[in-house]
């Protein structure tokens, strides 16, 4: 198993029935193959809809109907169609139980990184820096290191999306949670070892009294 | 009320150095053929308010594309690398908003309101020049209102009145762009005749639209 399917799978766990949930592309997506038996979540997408899902077959096919990575989809029955004023109505509003975002850097304060590094091409904000204000539970989904540097940091080091916000933080070696503002690791990797944790890890962390082993 | 006027007509409303709202959720939702009598006709200058630069053959990025854009206001623009191109050899002048402060802005624009106060972009580069403001203990950003000399919109149906409906994800920007510029340009799928939209399923009031244009 890949480090994205780990990740992805351990995401799904953390969904409830019925959750109204925004997720970022790539492993956030991803993690919505692997729900749990008997659990449905609706999915909000930010140009102005929810409860989409992929297109199954071609005659659902309507070029009016995209996500909010520009793909066409299918918005099932149940689902509704809004304009972008509503869409972040119910983001700011808080009417988002989860969103799930990749990120370039996190910090022990809860501070998130995930969209732009200074002198290189910025794709931009879209809807990162609303969601991760609004939604009721942030979750980063993110590989532990990028090409071997520290992504899970004392401070971040370039832009910030938010601060404070970053609830659970989910990687192929580790899920922690923030309880009372402090960074506590929660799970293991089969394997993995805390101080190898402790080695790959810049920021502060407590080590829960009831460390588990992630379960994918 | 709204007028019907020809694409050509509509044209000859639009000068060098002009704001233009353009509506649309990559592409979707967006009046290419506004965009491409634009790009035909080549104005200069403009200042850019959309969502994002789409893509560079499709939607508000042709603009981009044609060196029309002086400076573009957007949430995004990583759909389109020329704008990427000339962002970064300081061509093009972008100011990042996020997405739901923009259409918001944008809202306030069209409403007569002075500004609204949103926790998105506190701590953050965002905040930049920008009054914090505490209510209740939790902090604030002061977000200006948005306007812009013309706005292009594309609904589904438009009655002969200005009255309109959209499609699906096509309604995303459309609905709060109508509302916030001085010339409101809507190209419809289909123009009908006063009375045979259902009142109760239009979305946007023709008291928003100035000119529903033609072929």
């Amino acid at each position: 198993m890949n480090n994205r399917e780990i990740i992805a799978r351990r995401v799904a766990q953390e969904f409830e029935d019925g959750d109204f949930v925004n997720l970022g592309i790539g492993i956030p997506t991803l993690s919505t193959a692997y729900l749990p038996e008997g659990v449905n979540v609706v999915l909000h997408s930010e140009n102005g809809h929810y409860n989409f899902g992929p297109l199954t077959c071609e005659e659902d096919k309507d070029p009016d109907s995209i996500n909010a990575s520009g793909e066409l989809c299918v918005v099932r029955n149940g689902g509704v169609f809004f304009d972008s004023t509503v869409s972040f109505d119910i983001i700011r509003g808080g009417f988002i139980d989860k969103t799930v975002l990749g990120a370039l850097q996190v910090d022990q304060e809860g501070n998130l990184a995930n969209w732009k590094i200074p002198g290189r091409v910025v794709p931009g904000i879209g809807g990162g820096m609303d969601l991760v204000v609004g939604a009721k539970k942030v979750i980063i989904a993110m590989e532990y290191t990028a090409k071997g540097e520290k992504k899970i940091l004392k401070k971040c080091t370039i832009p910030m999306t938010a601060t404070g916000e970053v609830d659970m933080i989910i990687t192929e070696k580790a899920v922690f949670e923030r309880e009372n503002g402090v960074l506590v690791l929660k799970e293991t990797y089969p394997g993995v070892t805390v101080e190898e944790i402790r080695e790959l890890t810049e920021a502060g962390f407590t080590v829960d009294e009831n460390l588990k082993t992630m379960s994918i | 009320m709204a007028k019907i006027i020809s694409i050509k007509e509509a044209m000859g409303m639009i000068q060098d150095g002009m704001s233009i709202m353009i509506a649309g959720f990559l592409a979707v939702g967006t009046p290419e053929k506004l965009v491409d009598a634009l790009v035909e006709k080549n104005t200069k200058n403009h200042t850019l308010i959309a969502i994002s630069t789409a893509y560079p053959n499709k939607g508000s990025g042709k603009l981009v594309v044609n060196k029309q854009i002086k400076k573009a206001i957007v949430s995004h623009i990583g759909t389109n690398p020329e704008a990427g191109r000339q962002y970064i050899n300081d061509e093009m002048e972008i100011e990042f908003v996020p997405q739901g402060t923009l259409v918001e802005r944008i809202r306030c624009g069209g409403f007569g309101m002075g500004g609204f106060l949103t926790p998105t972009g506190v701590g953050t580069e965002i905040e930049e020049g920008k009054q914090r403001i505490s209510i209740d203990g939790k902090d604030y950003l002061l977000e200006k209102p948005l306007r812009a000399d013309v706005s292009f919109i594309r609904a589904h149906k438009a009655d002969k009145n200005g009255n309109l409906t959209y499609r699906k994800a096509a309604r995303n920007s459309n609905v709060v762009m109508a509302t916030a510029a001085d010339i409101t340009f809507v190209v419809a799928d289909e123009i009908v005749e006063v009375g045979c939209l259902d009142q109760d399923e239009i979305m946007t009031p023709g008291i928003f639209v100035d000119y529903l244009v033609q072929g």
